[in-house]
């Protein structure tokens, strides 16, 4: 987290496989898996709770993962560029990434 | 509204393309029980729901289908991208090729275009949300066939996999929602009538 500026300046612009031994990809890789999982856990969690409002424990819980997943979150976007256009950028960073749906994604 | 992000639900990766499974996947994209389908009906229905509960599950579910329709058309994406035109047509899609090229498209496997009569709004709760019930177990049924189709590919089976099983999640929150909506109707009423007539009862 030290390097935090224009950290994907110096990208290579190849499909980056997701197996990239680079130690920089691998810690991109795991805070993006570790984003998914809570962002499912949240989901699923909200559904639960649409159903059963009073289960103190699954609401107690949400708030756990909403609060890791907007830290993390923050963290991801300043390194890597915005997950959604709700982060504001000095140039327009959301034209950088790749799409979700192409292979080698994030 | 709705807020894009920029991530898939659960991630797929597909390392060899299969135009044979994505002809059969497509299904689920723009066919009677695909994920268009399933976020257009749930996300109309809602409009007609009477409680919170049954508002709150429809918008969530709706919202989650947008997601997995996202991923339903990333596996046909990956499955077709960069196949040339002969190999489409040796794996049954050169009618497909003609009108799509190798574009996503909602249409079922069968080739039919994605049609809202597929879904139903009948603007009754109970009947809206046993059709809810009744989508979930088709779309179910339909992740089972085609993993039963992709057996020998781990990369598509496994997103696959995670869909069969949100449908399942959702099934049983529909059917809590229901009990909520039937629970609600088979509340006793009470009316206030004639509550100023204590004084004329002298």
């Amino acid at each position: 987290m030290d390097n935090d500026k224009c950290e994907c300046m110096d990208r290579k612009h190849k499909d980056s496989n997701n197996d990239n031994s680079c130690s920089r990809d691998m810690r991109r890789q795991e805070m993006i898996d570790q984003i998914k999982s809570l962002d499912f856990a949240i989901i699923e969690l909200g559904l639960y709770l649409d159903t059963h409002p009073e289960d103190k424990k699954a609401l107690c819980m949400h708030r756990e993962y909403c609060k890791q997943v907007k830290d993390l979150k923050d963290k991801y976007q300043k390194m890597y560029g915005p997950l959604t256009i709700f982060y504001p950028c000095n140039k327009w960073r959301w034209l950088e990434e790749p799409w979700p749906w192409e292979r080698g994604n994030y | 509204m709705w807020t894009y992000n920029k991530v898939l639900e659960y991630p797929i990766n597909i390392k060899c393309p299969n135009p044979r499974l994505a002809k059969f996947i497509i299904s689920q994209y723009g066919g009677p029980d695909g994920e268009l389908a399933a976020s257009l009906r749930y996300l109309s229905q809602r409009f007609g729901m009477p409680d919170q509960k049954s508002k709150a599950i429809l918008n969530d579910i709706g919202t989650e289908e947008l997601a997995h329709l996202e991923m339903v058309g990333t596996i046909v994406h990956q499955l077709t991208d960069g196949v040339d035109a002969k190999t489409l047509e040796e794996a049954g899609l050169g009618a497909y090729y003609t009108d799509h090229g190798v574009g996503v498209y909602p249409q079922a496997a069968a080739g039919w275009p994605w049609n809202a009569a597929t879904i139903a709004v009948k603007g009754d709760p109970i009947a809206d949300l046993q059709e809810d019930l009744a989508a979930e177990q088709k779309a179910r049924a339909t992740y089972e066939k085609l993993i039963d189709l992709c057996k020998d590919d781990q990369d598509v089976i496994d997103p696959l996999r995670f869909l069969r099983e949100r449908e399942v999640v959702h099934f049983q929150r529909f059917g809590e929602a229901l009990r909520g909506v039937q629970d609600k109707l088979a509340d006793k009423k009470f009316y206030m009538n004639n509550m100023n007539c204590s004084n004329d009862m002298k």
